[in-house]
């Protein structure tokens, strides 16, 4: 599984911090976010609605809503290089040519007036790769990339809207517009969950071929554990803007240490059947008046006075195992 | 056992109309084409199917919102359209919708939302009375006594769907429609509510048509599950039965599509049959069996002839030409 | 970025300070305190744009003068049948700021005089024009799909179709020139409006699932009518309302400037501006100040419903 994985670091997030302005002050919504990518990772950001998954990685990009967040503490450090003090040059080169971005929503992603091709032209007109080509070469190239998500009939599809095609088929061009051209980094924000089930099944099959087979490394956010089970080879546990738990996948499902993931875990309901658990007691805190010290420790079983008054840091444990709990080892 | 029936959907078709073709004939959306189904007193029948299948559309045929194009709805042996509604009917049957955000009006307190059913079915003399009730709802659903003061935008998700449940059963119904009560949240919410409504229907002895797309929550609850692919029953089983041993491709490939997170689950899929294709519009809906574009086993048969439901082994019962031919004990109709 | 990073230092900087002050906990105990809390947040989003409160003082200035008239304007008898020709056509002085008309009435009193009538009429209109708009808009929306329907919508649209100030104009000559008919005529098209915006909140409402699930419950017409889908509609209502104070007191000036309006000698901004167009270039007075008059009012109220229009929208709470 973990062949593919090198030792080199693609992108990497210490300790970020981030705030929104709000009429009574400012929302502390990301709290110390720590995340690793490797080269040819594929890494799962798992947490409910609201805890920051979809902050974190919009941050990387710098494409929030401009004038309305600070960023008090922390750096993203993409291939060394800190993207928050970025040129806007630089920044610029990062977004057109080495991270692309996929969302839950793909008809929000497209633009209804224009076809499929043009939409597609224009990312290989700015690509690295397509510039100087002839518009032939260019037009072979989105071709192909139709056909590679498994769309049949590409020419057909070259000259449709977006309004012609099916939720399904959406998310698919998405895609293909998103591994067209080399990049090095996929974000993919929930691409499946506005799906139906077995569509999202082959949406996530071919998402996975391609980033196995261009050797990209994948950031995947999903607040289904099952999705992180199957396509990823790390997950990261968010909740409340802090990652609670990082660990290889199959590490997490065989060993869950933060009492949050074991939670979240017992709440799914298992194919198996045997009931469901209570789930998890209370909502999560309101980011103005954030508790003091773990953001978990109002729901949770073991919380002490010391997690009350002190915030738990992400320690590795073995294993490649990180949490970020005072009492781990209790069960 | 024929008073032990509550519901009965017989040959439901709810059909609406969606412009002309070419040729200036008449265009029809088959939402639900064909529907029988029996539900009992007390039990949890799931329905589940992909988005267009017409799941949803069956509920609303039942509380009243579309009046049938074809077949019958009965309510305890009385037949059921959109106007003939009684009062006593209102009160007995209640819904809950999938979305919470749009179900309570936000112009309104809780106290309020949930004093309407009250006051329209005349439960309650008094305003005091009302009041009282009204708590007594709220601590049915486990939420604190003060949110009657509150809006429903000031609270969350799941407690909004508390709320929802709370009105539908403040008139003391016989019958719930739960149409994707839980797809909107977060899993952990979802826990605690499946588990409320699993509570409150052993206690008052309800009768729930649960609605979801959710296989892996159909699992836990329903009683009996029907699985639903066009407007269409394709297969209906125990619960039990229908995780364990489902006989319909469509399924089978259902099930198997499913994420799960533990290796005891994914030894539950059924042999690999692996997704293809997707739910074609209900207008144009394949001849034959509709299922037949995405069915790894199609046959020619399958491509001219719909099949019929075939009962299995007790309550089970599946409509696909292949079970027939394959397995045995099969009475071949034809 | 570059660019912004001074930017964007300023504002982390203002934002730990901000924080630093900011108490830690929640204090909401009481229905009171979350109401208070409730103005706090109103305010803030009616604030968030400077133009909105400067259109606020404008509009509080213009109630507060054409209140007190009597006792704030430097000549009151001028606002009447004065005439004072030793004045007359006098330049803006320290005696008389916005100089005097051609009967050497202070030009300045007669403005404050005529936002009564302004006023007045915008109120008066409104009151009658909304009250009436809403509750046509409610029932073709409730009744969608049927003759009721139709039959109001396609009133609606004729009034709709007819250029409004013609429409005006032919009530306005028809009836006797005064102050109550063009009332009437401006409330005449201004109706349709109202049942426009109300029946497109009322008709997508009914589709929600609260009004739905009412209806499956057994609730009255009047109920979902009154109580699910009018509430819904207020805040539209109330930002179009504010907005249209401004277009009303426009419209009126314009019957006066023709005069359609409120009769001499009592003073309208519209009449002033066609007494004073006889004798402009020379005496400009006469024209410019009750045209900035109308500006300012027009503004202040389309700025303030701008304001309220943002104040009551559902922004995107994350980033409100």
């Amino acid at each position: 599984m973990s062949k593919h994985i090198q030792e080199e670091v693609i992108l990497e997030i210490k300790g970020l911090k981030l705030w929104f302005k709000v009429y009574q002050g400012y929302s502390k919504v990301l709290d110390g976010v720590d995340l690793t990518v490797h080269k040819g990772e594929k890494v799962g950001i798992v947490g409910e609605a609201g805890c920051g998954k979809t902050t974190t990685v919009k941050s990387i990009l710098d494409i929030l809503p401009e004038g309305q967040y600070v960023i008090p503490e922390g750096e993203i450090l993409y291939k060394g290089e800190n993207v928050l003090t970025m040129s806007d040059r630089a920044l610029g080169k990062v977004r057109s040519s080495e991270i692309s971005m996929i969302y839950q929503e793909p008809s929000a992603a497209l633009n209804p007036v224009f076809t499929i091709g043009q939409q597609m032209m224009e990312v290989v007109k700015n690509s690295a790769q397509g510039k100087g080509k002839s518009k032939k070469e260019q037009k072979e190239m989105v071709l192909v990339a139709i056909r590679d998500v498994f769309i049949p009939d590409p020419e057909r599809i070259f000259d449709y809207y977006p309004v012609q095609l099916s939720g399904g088929m959406k998310q698919r061009i998405c895609i293909a517009m998103a591994i067209m051209t080399q990049r090095d980094l996929m974000i993919a924000d929930e691409p499946g969950t506005a799906l139906d089930v077995t569509i999202q099944d082959q949406v996530h099959k071919t998402l996975d071929r391609l980033v196995e087979e261009r050797k990209m490394s994948l950031i995947m956010i999903t607040h289904s554990l099952g999705v992180a089970r199957e396509l990823t080879d790390s997950i990261h546990v968010m909740y409340a803007g802090t990652v609670v738990e990082a660990a290889p996948t199959a590490e997490v499902f065989r060993q869950p240490l933060h009492p949050y993931t074991i939670g979240l875990m017992e709440a799914v309901p298992r194919l198996a059947g045997g009931g469901i658990q209570a789930g998890i007691y209370g909502s999560i805190p309101d980011y103005l008046y954030p508790p003091k010290g773990c953001r978990f420790a109002p729901r949770c079983p073991r919380a002490t006075e010391q997690c009350l008054a002190e915030k738990p840091l992400l320690t590795d444990v073995g294993h490649g195992h990180k949490v970020a709990c005072f009492h781990w080892k209790e069960d | 056992m024929e008073n032990d029936i509550i519901l009965t959907l017989n040959h439901l078709k709810q059909y609406f109309p969606a412009g002309k073709n070419k040729n200036g004939e008449k265009l029809y959306v088959k939402a639900v084409d064909d529907v029988s189904l029996e539900i009992h007193r007390g039990e949890v029948i799931g329905l589940v199917g992909e988005s267009g299948s017409g799941k949803s559309t069956i509920a609303y045929s039942i509380i009243g919102m579309y009046e049938p194009s074809g077949g019958e709805i009965l309510f305890e042996g009385q037949k059921l359209g959109k106007k003939n509604r009684s009062m006593q009917l209102k009160k007995d049957m209640q819904i809950v919708f999938q979305d919470p955000g749009s179900s309570l009006n936000s112009h309104q307190t809780i106290g309020e939302i949930l004093e309407l059913p009250l006051k329209v079915h005349k439960i309650g003399k008094t305003k005091a009375e009302r009041m009282e009730r009204v708590r007594q709802l709220l601590e049915m659903v486990e939420l604190p006594e003060h949110y009657m003061y509150k809006s429903p935008a000031s609270i969350g998700g799941g407690e909004k769907q508390m709320v929802a449940i709370a009105r539908a059963l403040a008139t003391d119904p016989k019958f719930i429609i739960l149409d994707e009560p839980t797809s909107a949240l977060d899993v952990s919410i979802q826990a605690k509510i499946i588990n409320m409504l699993l509570k409150l229907q052993r206690e008052k002895g309800l009768t729930y048509l649960f609605i979801t797309h959710d296989l892996s929550l159909m699992r836990n609850i329903a009683d009996r599950v029907a699985i639903l692919y066009l407007g269409k029953i394709d297969e209906i089983a125990p619960a039990e039965t229908f995780f364990q041993r489902p006989e319909h491709p469509y399924t089978q490939m259902l099930i198997s599509s499913i994420p799960v997170i533990s290796e005891e689950e994914e030894a539950l899929k059924p042999a690999k049959i692996e997704s293809t294709g997707e739910i074609p519009s209900p207008v144009n809906i394949p001849p034959g069996c509709s299922f037949h574009l995405r069915c790894p086993y199609v046959t020619p048969r399958c491509k001219s002839e719909d099949p019929v439901m075939i009962p299995r082994e007790g309550s089970h019962a599946v409509r696909c030409h292949l079970c027939q031919e394959t397995l045995p004990g099969a009475t071949n109709t034809n | 970025m570059a660019v912004s990073a001074r930017k964007r230092e300023k504002e982390l900087r203002r934002a730990l300070a901000f924080e630093a002050k900011r108490p830690e906990t929640r204090t909401i105990s009481s229905m009171q305190e979350m109401r208070k809390e409730n103005l706090k947040k109103a305010w803030y989003r009616f604030s968030r744009n400077k133009m909105s409160v400067v259109g606020l003082v404008v509009v509080i200035l213009v109630i507060l003068a054409a209140i007190l008239a009597p006792y704030i304007t430097p000549y009151p008898e001028h606002a009447g049948a004065f005439t004072d020709f030793a004045n007359s056509t006098k330049a803006p002085c320290a005696e008389y700021l916005f100089g005097t008309d051609n009967m050497g009435r202070d030009i300045l009193t007669r403005i404050i005089f005529s936002f009564q009538g302004a006023l007045k009429m915008a109120v008066l209109v409104l009151i009658i024009a909304v009250p009436v708009g809403t509750c046509l808009g409610l029932l073709a929306g409730y009744m969608n799909g049927t003759w009721v329907d139709t039959v109001i919508m396609r009133v609606a649209d004729i009034f709709l179709s007819v250029p409004a100030l013609l429409l005006a104009l032919a009530v306005a000559s028809i009836l006797e020139p005064n102050l109550t008919n063009s009332m009437l005529a401006i409330t005449i098209m201004w109706w349709p409006w109202y049942t426009r915006l109300v029946y497109g909140v009322a008709t997508s409402c009914k589709n929600e699932y609260y009004v739905v699930s009412a209806q499956l419950t057994g609730a009255s017409k009047s109920h979902i009518i009154f109580k699910e889908i009018l509430p819904n509609c207020l805040s539209p209502i109330l930002t179009k309302m504010s907005l249209d104070v401004g277009w009303v007191i426009l419209m009126g000036a314009t019957l006066s400037y023709v005069g359609l309006g409120e009769q001499p000698p009592i003073p309208s901004l519209g009449q002033m501006v066609s007494d004073g167009a006889r004798y402009m270039p020379d005496k400009w007075w006469m024209t410019i100040f009750p045209c900035l008059a109308i500006i300012v009012i027009i503004m202040g109220f389309n700025f303030m419903g701008d304001g309220i229009g943002d104040m009551l929208s559902k922004g995107d709470s994350k980033y409100e």
